[in-house]
């Protein structure tokens, strides 16, 4: 009999897939509908996890075998993850006290995608990369359709569900070629195979496919379809939740994999995700333009804030990646500020997603609109707000690799994207009031005003959040 | 004088004018009470800042040592200390006097603003004091990241500025305004981030003794060209600007015109010229003739509008033509011109949208057939805008000659075609205001409403004296502002001044080459 590995690099992972469990058996026993009790529970032991993490942070250690890894790199990552779930979760709780169709499932669904994206985070290994992926799509598969009796959110989760399980299958095929051609699935014995360069092209098939994947994963252009209709579709908590969460673990992962095993194919590599980035930079910009729905709005806007960190990706420098780590962390910032703004999107109880709610905001709720008005200054680049630094960092990262194409279309698409922006604060400010909106609920305000108040104070002082960034983005570059 | 030194030198004045606006913003934002006690108190504190960043900043001038080129009252903190990036503020002989401009324009347009501005009266003052810090803190940077982040920043309070408080198509303007600007600094953000990968640092003293390779060069004009071409504005890309003009408050346009549009000349100056010598003058038959097309074109079309803010627009554009030809005529008159044309442009062109807002106030209509006879029932008013009008015209003894001669002569210089062309323009210019004045001031005072129009009350007199006083000192004793550029533009030229020597023999197979030389 073999000894059993190290469990403790893993820990965090297993008290929460542990926690999960028991969530869900307390939840299936109580008469009552638990959703606001578990969210919270959630949130503390994503705490618990959190703070696990943090503790942990500067060792380097694997186990399993060599599946699974822990560095400064997945501490940055899994902390970003954490951070953007706990933060949803919030506004999950304050959303069950006024929808109907609340669940308990929800924080639990929650829970364990957040699972399956440390566990992809951490993963060091191609099948261990893929069951990673899978326990996170699958959970998303079931929130996208949480509204399971809404024609909306049906159609959504199929259409999510079907491509995602074509893009699940794109990937595992360009595994299967990879260890074919490389004779390894570790991600060490991988760097090893492709260190020669580009000479094997089944290998680079491979890569391509694998990359195909995980574009889908994180909705980048051509891979986007599915994402204006699950954003649509899916509660505004979820909507969130999808909007940050997911792209943290699938750029951790896109990092992880292309600077690591397949470093040495930069140059094969990179057109790839050149050609990603400008198409979802672009696509995101133009296509935003014409929405009127504020969460396909902001379904466009991911797209395009994606293909912004695609830049830093395809930088293929430890500078990219810092700059992506950065760019980041500001983005759940904005983005959970400003789904917590839809979320108090409320017309005598119910939720209205037009952008034309919005109208006069500035004069009905002078405050959530001026919060509102800086996320998007902010998520234009405009500074003193803490978005300019996160395009800084990351067009920085783009025009230091030489990858000036790539940063011009880049900085042209932030400023078409500026007009869809400017138009959610043209309306809230220009316009006559609508229909006064409701009083958000004390959570939600203040999800709000912090996320506000971060974009200008990150502004003021980036540099921990820097530090932290380059720390993390050094330990990919190991030697 | 010496105790006085010391003791500014003790203080971080410039910090300090920067930012007391924003603090006095946020006292605004403290005051509680009904709308119209909050009202009154915005005006009141939104003044008193003003006035105090004004007395302040005068004594940046009184410190200023004109007999050095070096930056002074420099300041300096860590911001991103892994990336070299520094809080760093100063000022020379070039930008010194900018913010002398920012901080005296002001008060006015707070004045301006008093019983014009009646809804949102505290967001209103609050976006203005934002947007003075936002002015002050560009001229004052001395990293070119800080001076990115100001020059950036101004677009957001003037968005809201005239989208809120504008009037006709507001929106539409404001858009407009606000997408022009942005997409042409974006590209001096790439720009930017091209010359700190070269230069290692954004320090902007280190950068203009950096050497950028010749074919970069040209690249990175080219993206600061895209972002102060559209701020000055040059023809073709000038179309926001009336539009801007036209739909925006009195005030907001007494700021654009008077100092928004100076960041466009003061950034060629400031980082074009000095950081990317060879492509300067590369590029120069290039800015001549977008500079000429300026100035002739843009009066002709000044001369058949029927708006008269439409018309001190294009007005405008044809002014700060003026600008760049003596920014890029590369000698000590050129470049000191229009430094002097910036600063009066920026007091006329000022003064001049107050003029309009006067009667706009009055009657709520700024179209030039509805008024006529008012030196008849609004004497002082025809003798203030008289003033301004032969300022804008350059008639010696006034601000708008000095600047004007000083180009012309520095043009001659360096070109005798553009400056024979660039002269029309002054007899344009005198045809487009002098028509306007007429159709304005004299002709019978026969519409009863124009009739029944109040002359100047005690507020507009308190307004309009120090503008034209300034004006008047400005156009008979220019000594002391010329003073204060003459080291600082020397020592810049002396440096640009070996560049065009060396490329004017080495160039002269290239296309630009030949160019130049054709337009000699």
């Amino acid at each position: 009999m073999t000894a059993l590995p190290d469990f403790a690099p893993a820990l965090p992972e297993i008290v929460l897939l542990i926690a999960g469990m028991v969530y869900l058996l307390f939840g299936v026993l109580r008469d009552e509908d638990s959703t606001q009790v578990l969210s919270w529970a959630t949130i503390a032991i994503m705490a618990v996890a959190g703070v696990m993490i943090y503790r942990a942070s500067g060792a380097t250690a694997t186990t399993f075998g060599g599946l699974f890894l822990v560095n400064s790199f997945t501490t940055y990552a899994k902390l970003l993850t954490l951070l953007g779930a706990g933060l949803t979760l919030v506004m999950v709780n304050s959303w069950a006290h006024t929808a109907g169709t609340a669940r308990f499932e929800i924080p639990i669904l929650v829970l364990f995608s957040t699972v399956g994206m440390l566990l992809m985070i951490s993963a060091n290994d191609l099948i261990a990369l893929y069951v990673g992926l899978e326990l996170q799509s699958l959970s998303l598969y079931v929130l996208a359709a949480v509204h399971r009796n809404d024609l909306r959110a049906t159609e959504a989760g199929v259409k999510y569900f079907v491509l995602g399980a074509l893009a699940s299958g794109l990937l595992l095929y360009g595994a299967s070629l990879v260890y074919g051609f490389a004779g390894t699935t570790t991600f060490a014995g991988l760097a090893e195979a492709t260190k020669g360069g580009a000479d094997n092209i089944g290998v680079l098939i491979g890569i391509v496919f694998v990359i195909s994947g995980l574009a889908f994963k994180v909705s980048a252009v051509p891979f986007h379809m599915w994402t204006p209709d699950v954003y649509e579709g899916a509660p505004t908590p979820i909507t969130a939740f999808f909007s940050v969460a997911p792209k943290i673990a699938g750029l951790a992962l896109f990092l992880r994999v292309l600077y690591g095993p397949f470093g040495p194919m930069l140059a094969q590599w990179q057109q790839v995700i050149e050609a990603i980035a400008i198409l979802s930079m672009a696509w995101g910009a133009i296509a935003a333009i014409a929405q009127r729905n504020v969460k396909r709005l902001m379904a466009y806007s991911s797209i395009g804030n994606l293909g912004y960190a695609l830049v830093g990706l395809a930088s293929g420098t430890m500078e990219g990646a810092r700059g992506l780590l950065f760019f980041m962390l500001i983005y759940i910032l904005m983005n959970v500020g400003t789904f917590a703004c839809i979320l108090s999107m409320r017309v005598n109880g119910k939720p209205v997603e037009d952008i034309s709610a919005l109208s006069g905001l500035s004069k009905t709720r002078p405050l959530t609109a001026l919060a509102l008005a800086a996320l998007m200054f902010s998520m234009s680049g405009i500074p003193p707000l803490a978005g300019f630094w996160g395009k800084f960092y990351i067009f920085m990262a783009g025009v230091n690799a030489g990858l000036y194409t790539l940063s011009v279309v880049g900085v042209l698409s932030s400023a078409v994207a500026a007009f869809y922006y400017l138009r959610i604060i043209k309306v809230m400010y220009f316009d006559e009031p609508a229909p006064a909106l409701e009083t958000p609920d004390t959570s939600t305000s203040i999800l709000i005003g912090a996320a506000s108040i971060a974009m200008l104070l990150l502004f003021i002082v980036p540099s921990p959040i820097a530090n932290s960034a380059a720390v993390a983005a050094k330990s990919l570059f190991p030697g | 004088m010496t105790a006085l030194r010391n003791f500014i030198d003790g203080l971080p004045i410039l910090s300090l004018v920067t930012f007391l606006p924003l603090l006095g913003a946020g006292l605004i934002l403290a005051v509680r009470g009904d709308s119209e006690t909050v009202a009154r108190q915005a005006r009141f504190i939104a003044l008193w800042t003003t006035l105090i960043t004004f007395a302040l900043s005068l004594f940046i001038w009184i410190g200023f040592n004109p007999t050095t080129s070096a930056f002074q009252f420099e300041e300096r903190a860590e911001w991103l200390p892994q990336y070299k990036i520094t809080y760093r503020m100063g000022v020379d002989g070039i930008s010194m006097l900018f913010v002398i401009l920012s901080t005296f324009l002001m008060p006015l347009c707070v004045l301006a603003s008093w019983h014009s501005i009646e809804k949102m009266v505290r967001e209103y003052m609050v976006a203005f004091l934002a947007l003075e810090t936002m002015m002050i803190g560009m001229f004052c940077a001395m990293d070119m990241v800080l001076f990115y982040v100001f020059f950036e920043g101004v677009l957001i309070p003037m968005f809201l500025i005239i989208g809120i408080w504008g009037g006709g198509r507001r929106v539409y303007s404001a858009f407009k305004f606000f997408l022009f600007t942005l997409t042409g600094s974006v590209l001096l953000l790439v720009a930017m981030l091209a010359m700190y990968y070269t230069a290692g640092t954004t320090d902007i003293p280190t950068l203009m003794n950096t050497k950028f390779p010749v074919p970069m060069q040209y690249w990175l004009w080219l993206g600061l060209f895209a972002s102060f071409a559209v701020k000055v504005p040059m023809w073709p890309v000038h179309t926001w600007l009336p539009d801007a003009h036209v739909d925006a408050p009195t005030a907001g346009s007494v700021i654009l015109a008077g100092v928004l549009l100076k960041m466009g000349g003061y950034g060629f100056l400031r980082f074009s010229l000095p950081m990317l010598p060879e492509a300067s003058v590369y590029f120069t038959p290039l800015i001549y003739t977008l500079s000429v097309i300026a100035i002739i074109y843009t009066s002709l079309v000044a001369l058949v509008q029927q708006d008269m803010k439409k018309l001190i627009a294009y007005s405008s554009v044809a002014h700060m033509g003026y600008v760049t030809l003596g920014v890029f005529a590369g000698n000590q008159q050129g470049v000191q011109g229009a430094i002097f044309q910036m600063l009066s442009h920026g007091v006329v062109s000022g003064a001049l949208f107050l003029c309009v807002g006067v009667v706009y106030d009055r009657l709520h209509t700024r179209e030039i057939d509805r008024y006529g006879g008012l030196a008849d029932n609004m004497p002082k008013y025809a003798f203030v805008f008289m003033v301004f009008m032969l300022a804008s015209v350059g008639l010696p003894g006034t601000a708008g000659f000095v600047g004007e001669f000083l180009v012309l002569a520095g043009a001659f210089q360096a070109n005798s075609w553009v400056a024979l062309l660039a002269a029309s323009g002054v007899i344009l210019g005198a045809t487009y205001m002098l028509y306007l004045y007429r159709r304005v001031i004299f002709g019978a005072l026969t519409k009863a409403d124009v009739k029944a129009m109040l002359d100047l009350d005690r507020r507009e007199i308190a307004i309009f004296a120090p503008v034209v006083a300034v004006v008047m000192w400005m156009g008979l004793y220019p000594l002391p502002f010329l003073d204060v550029m003459n080291v600082s533009v020397t020592e810049l030229l002396n440096k640009y001044q070996a560049v065009v020597v060396s490329t004017s023999t080495a160039d002269a197979g290239t296309v630009g080459g030949s160019l130049l030389a054709w337009l000699r």
